[in-house]
């Protein structure tokens, strides 16, 4: 048997990681304060009052530091899919290539074509059609999303495709599967608006700043009335969808939802936790010590809001991993749930049916490959147990699931009083006088980028192992490069992130701090 | 008589010359297209597969046999 570097795996790992946060910094601020100036822009369009178009010029350049710092850093994802991932990669081509080719094409086309509208064309094309330019930006921006999160969301809930064993690719059979999955609408839209909190909690921000600094009350006070206003519009969507996502995450990937309420013991009429610090002596799922220390429990919640009942069974991570209860199946059928052991029996089953299958095809035993890939067929829902060299890896980090979950729901539930209570007290005019307000605002923009990473760090972490659920684990994915190259880029990334976030916020800093008088170029 | 191809390009060319804040930004994205593109591409990320292999069908039989082998655990 090959050997396999398992320090490979997670220098792998955590190179993908460190690129997929650096970026994630760079792209909710575009989603976001790209909406915050298209209304601005609007309103300016619609008033013709030029102090709109000032604010709205002053927010612009803004969004226009993160764009150019931020775009094409997602690019390199895409190297290390190749190079890194060159087994997934094969193993996906098909469907993750055909989101990720549309992608390149919009994001090219309509970002770039009407951005430079968006910038350049200040008094040189009608305001109707800057608006619309600056409209399509943002919108395109957020369609471009849309097709990462799909592919994305595929490999959470790979649906809309059937494994070819002779190109060895997983090839789409239903679009619109792939496109519609309730994983992939959840996902987007969550995201999507989540990305409109951290865009109005930095223009909060920011127009905190200069309230604290007494400087440009108009259009910080401007800016506020509609930045908390839209931000607890992104708040109260992100709160509505993070159920949607959390109900499809218990329905199809039940040890993360087990992760993110570190459930050890399954129960009905479980509760949610509010707050809870989890018992660093745990060290497995199977020893006898108490996962936590202390917590919390909302009565009853968790059932609800996992299966829409108060009474409903929530597994925990040992039930999953012992199966035996009653488990409710997508299309409502209700079944015994398998163990661990036993989905490993039939990953292994498949992975040796297609072992088999390739020699037989190869020695042109047609007959005989028909019935391996039969086998492989009827057990491909379980084939990537079969890598799996021991049951325990299929345990997600629970504490790094756990903890990472209830921040960013509190950090979520923070900003659900934090907009309103800023929007009343501007509209009251004695936002200026409450100064710790201030204060607390300005530190609410690291406070966003937190919340937001966050919610990459439950989705991705409480995957694990699994690069596509049930089908491929991060060992099989792995290309076998040797670790210390991996090492190498890791650290190259590192220092050419850091350098890049670094330029970021000086620049950020330096415009802020030269406010909007400076803005017509 | 107006051309409208001229008039896009002249749109770019003032848009670019009037830049200020922009000047640093396009030398940030330059340096960092460079460095992406002409380093970590060419140097530290070749494509694993294409590096190794010509046709789709050899791809194919490396993956295939790579994930059979690393599903020979000791389970």
């Amino acid at each position: 048997m090959e050997a396999l570097d398992i320090s490979l795996v997670d220098w792998s790992r955590a190179q993908f990681a460190l690129t997929a946060i650096y970026h994630w910094l760079f792209v909710p601020l575009t989603l976001g304060l790209g909406i915050i100036i298209s209304i601005m822009e609007t309103i300016y369009y619609k008033t013709g009052n030029d102090e709109w178009k000032r604010i709205t010029q002053f927010w612009m350049k803004l969004f226009g530091i993160n764009f150019a710092i931020g775009v094409a850093t997602g690019i390199i994802l895409e190297f290390e899919f190749g190079t890194n991932w060159s087994n997934y990669s094969w193993f996906v081509g098909d469907i993750f290539g055909a989101p990720l080719a549309i992608e390149g094409i919009l994001a090219f086309f309509m970002e770039s074509t009407f951005i430079a509208v968006m910038f350049f064309g200040w008094n040189k094309v009608s305001k109707g059609f800057h608006l619309a330019s600056t409209w399509l930006t943002v919108i395109g921006a957020t369609v471009s999303a849309l097709w990462i999160l799909v592919a994305n969301a595929w490999m959470q809930f790979p649906d809309g495709m059937h494994f070819n064993p002779d190109t060895m690719r997983n090839e789409m059979v239903d679009f619109w599967a792939v496109l519609l999955s309730p994983v992939a609408i959840n996902k987007f839209i969550h995201t999507v608006f989540s990305s409109w909190i951290l865009g109005s909690a930095f223009c909060v921000g920011v127009s905190a700043w200069f309230l604290l600094k007494r400087r440009e009350k108009d259009l910080a006070m401007k800016s506020i009335s509609i930045a908390a206003i839209f931000g607890f519009l992104g708040t109260f969507l992100t709160v509505l969808t993070g159920d949607g996502s959390a109900y499809q995450v218990a329905q199809k990937q039940p040890m993360k939802l087990a992760a993110m309420e570190g459930l050890h013991e399954g129960k009905t009429n479980a509760g949610l936790i509010a707050v809870g610090v989890m018992n660093p002596e745990k060290k497995s799922w199977d020893d006898s010590v108490n996962p936590f220390l202390v917590k919390l429990e909302i009565p009853n919640l968790l059932s609800f809001l996992s299966y829409r009942d108060f009474d409903a069974f929530v597994p925990g991570v040992k039930d999953l991993m012992n199966g035996g209860f009653e488990k409710v199946n997508l299309d409502g059928t209700k079944t015994k749930a398998l163990s661990v052991d036993e989905k490993i029996v039939r990953g292994g089953l498949a992975v040796k049916a297609l072992e088999e299958y390739k020699l037989e095809k190869k020695a042109g035993n047609d007959t005989l490959a028909a019935s391996h890939k039969e086998v492989l067929e009827s057990n491909y829902n379980y084939f990537g147990y079969g890598f799996l060299p021991d049951k325990n890896h299929v345990v997600p980090n629970v504490p790094l699931t756990f903890y990472t979950f209830h921040l960013m729901v509190m950090i979520g539930l923070f900003f659900l009083l934090f907009f309103p209570i800023i929007w009343f007290l501007s509209r009251k005019g004695i936002l200026e006088k409450q100064r710790w307000l201030l204060f607390i605002s300005v530190l609410t923009i690291p406070l966003a980028y937190i919340c937001s990473e966050c919610g990459w760090i439950v989705a991705e972490v409480g995957r694990q192992p699994w690069v596509i659920q049930d089908i491929m684990p991060t060992f099989a994915a792995v290309s076998n490069l040797e670790t210390s190259s991996v090492k190498l880029t890791f650290t190259l990334f590192a220092i050419l992130f850091t350098v890049l976030l670094a330029a970021e916020v000086s620049i950020l800093v330096k415009q802020i701090k030269k406010g909007p008088e400076s803005i017509n170029q | 008589m107006k051309n409208p191809l001229y008039d896009v390009i002249r749109f770019y060319y003032d848009g670019f010359r009037d830049m200020k804040l922009g000047k640093t930004l396009w030398f940030i994205i330059l340096i960092k297209l460079f460095i992406i593109f002409f380093i970590l591409k060419i140097f530290f990320f070749p494509n694993f597969l294409n590096s190794r292999f010509d046709s789709e069908n050899q791809k194919a039989d490396f993956v295939g046999s790579q994930l059979v082998e690393r599903g020979k655990t000791d389970k």
